[in-house]
């Protein structure tokens, strides 16, 4: 085990050289809606237990299906209406299960990324050839389905090994060359995208995807009201998009329709909708979109800026 | 030291095909499926759910313990006699509260509530509201793993002893901490039980799959609940109050577009039957039954009017 995982060297959010989006936009929007299959009785995984019940465990399985049967059109009605174009964490054996969900983000030319295969199947305990086994067939589903080369990669329920991002890597090099496999969203230092180090040396960057705007972690972890993380998004666009000004943010909001979607919890995310696509100067994106234009426009300067301020105790 | 070992079929995907994983019920998106049209043209319906529970002092806590129940060391003083409470004074405020507003309210109750407070039971009886039945009693818990006769025997004594009590026929079922085996739904079925409300994946009836008949699954949502919003969650009565009647717009509004939806409350005397609370209670009855679009009935003339509607 290592002190650090060494993707990435320290980089102070100051004097960093500066992003532009598109069109001269401050902040790069993205809403990443998870979609998920969680099973019934998924094999035991001696690291973590995937339901707090025993098996049938009705509660948890029963209000993720929800999700997928009534939340999922909720939200993408909602995503429709703002103009937004989702960027869709896929528990890939979705495409199997439900591929009728997989037709109506197709329709709408939603971007895929890979969030593993189920979300009841962990990194935990797997050799890093069982990983990349299970990486590749995820990636494989999406674009069989979809025919997208997968961009980004969540490994299923943030569960990791040290060798996560480089299988990720790796697997869509193999697969995609430079077209796929590029961004990661497992990592939550950062408000701006940044280089990472991998072992196969790929151009890839962290984009950040934010833990704190999670409806999961909001409405599950820290158990908020609906209307006060309503709020906290508000409070999130409105920070970031004045940062902007002087070098473009990244605003995410990662949401699961069996949160979300709720017809309590609803209101409160349309109002912070409306509320972010209202103002002039965001560049309404995808995942792939924003870590390609940054590839393209600002990686090579982030790493000659990075190891100029690489200063020695 | 050596570490764990995935077992062997960790990366095997047996039920990875169309549809669930399982084969209890089908895959269906709610938007595929037949709008469904309230009586006397209403958009929703409203299904008051009241949990009249009893928690044992001398809880066993198999397989778990249940939420609500006794934490402390036995006796638990504390946990009973406000769980007791409910049952002797905040149920009398929750009576009021429906018959000012024209609530029709459907009881959940345990069996034991039943052979234990008659004056109570005899009230409900008095006011002809449905009762259903919420297992044996709080302690009681369905579980996997769980004995088959000995859950069988469970099911079985709770309904006829419910059944003879209150001299209605039960018709539905709601499990103690909504807990099941795999076994349950077919001994619910084979138990005379038409509806069950544990599951949680829907907002409309849907057919259950069950060897012995048709079962249908009843939407009653845990996340409007007020156990889980205001204790678990920790949100406070007035936060509450708000995200029903947010709720109750939305699905107004979407019941316009979309066909007939249910707001589905399940509460409890112990919880909102506080002094300090039951007043949030009565905002959200007056809220949402002075909407013209709002239908008060019985989980089951809502069951019954879906079957009809859908013909």
């Amino acid at each position: 085990m290592k002190e650090d995982p060494g993707y990435y060297d320290y980089w102070p959010y100051e004097n960093r050289p500066k992003i532009e989006w598109p069109n001269g936009a401050q902040i790069a929007f993205w809403v990443a809606p998870n979609i998920e299959f969680y099973e019934l009785n998924p094999p035991p995984n001696p690291y973590r237990s995937p339901w707090p019940q025993p098996h049938p465990a009705v509660p948890g399985y029963s209000i993720r299906d929800w999700g997928n049967r009534v939340g999922h059109m909720r939200q993408m009605q909602l995503l429709d209406k703002y103009g937004i174009r989702g960027s869709v964490s896929l528990s890939s054996a979705l495409c199997d299960h439900h591929p009728e969900i997989i037709e109506l983000c197709k329709e709408r030319n939603w971007e895929f990324f890979s969030h593993g295969i189920y979300n009841t199947r962990y990194t935990y305990g797997m050799t890093p050839q069982q990983e990349k086994d299970t990486i590749k067939d995820s990636l494989e589903s999406i674009f069989k389905h979809t025919g997208q080369q997968c961009a980004g990669y969540l490994a299923p329920a943030l569960s990791h090994s040290e060798y996560t991002l480089d299988l990720f890597a790796e697997v869509s090099s193999e697969m995609f060359g430079d077209d796929g496999g590029f961004y990661s969203c497992d990592l939550f230092h950062d408000d701006q995208p940044t280089p990472i180090r991998l072992r196969n040396k790929k151009r890839f960057v962290s984009i950040p995807y934010s833990l704190e705007m999670n409806d999961t972690i909001a409405y599950l972890v820290q158990k908020v009201p609906p209307r006060q993380y309503g709020q906290a998004l508000k409070a999130n666009f409105d920070r970031l998009y004045q940062e902007g000004e002087q070098s473009g943010t990244i605003m995410c909001i990662p949401t699961h329709n069996y949160q979300v979607s709720c017809s309590h919890r609803i209101k409160a995310y349309e109002e912070a909708l409306e509320y972010i696509t209202g103002h002039s100067n965001v560049w309404i994106a995808t995942g792939r979109e924003i870590a390609s234009y940054y590839l393209e426009h600002y990686y090579d300067d982030a790493l000659l800026d990075i190891t100029s301020k690489l200063t020695k105790v | 030291m050596s570490e764990p070992e995935l077992d062997k079929d960790y990366l095997k995907y047996p039920h990875r095909t169309y549809g669930m994983d399982h084969d209890r019920y089908k895959w269906s998106m709610l938007k595929d499926r037949p709008k469904i049209n309230w009586p006397d043209g209403k958009r929703l319906a409203l299904w008051v759910n009241v949990g009249l529970q009893f928690f044992p002092l001398n809880q066993k806590g198999i397989p778990f313990k249940v939420p609500g129940g006794m934490t402390k060391p036995y006796p638990d003083l504390r946990h009973f006699s406000l769980r007791d409470y409910g049952n002797r004074v905040g149920i009398y405020r929750f009576f009021k509260a429906f018959d000012r507003f024209n609530i029709k309210p459907t009881f959940a109750m345990n069996t034991r509530i039943a052979e234990r407070i008659p004056y109570l039971l005899n009230k409900i009886k008095e006011r002809e509201d449905e009762i259903i039945c919420h297992g044996f009693h709080m302690d009681a818990i369905h579980y996997g793993g769980q004995d088959k006769n000995e859950e069988s025997e469970l099911i079985k004594r709770s309904l006829d002893t419910l059944r003879t009590l209150s001299g209605q026929a039960i018709k539905g079922w709601l499990s103690p901490a909504r807990s099941e085996s795999d076994n349950t739904p077919d001994l619910l079925a084979s138990n005379g039980i038409s509806y069950f409300c544990d599951w949680v994946n829907d907002d409309m009836p849907y057919p259950f799959t069950s060897a012995q008949s048709n079962l249908i699954a009843m939407p009653l949502s845990t996340e409007l609940e007020d156990y889980h919003v205001i204790l678990n969650n920790q949100h406070s009565a007035e936060s509450w109050a708000e995200q029903v009647c947010d709720a109750c717009d939305f699905l107004i509004k979407e019941s316009k577009t979309e066909g007939g939806r249910i707001l589905s409350l399940n509460i409890h005397p112990w919880v909102l039957g506080q002094p300090h609370r039951i007043a949030q209670l009565e905002k959200v009855l007056e809220y949402v039954s002075t909407k013209p679009e709002v239908w008060s009935a019985y989980a089951g003339d809502i069951l019954t009017a879906w079957t009809t509607d859908q013909g």
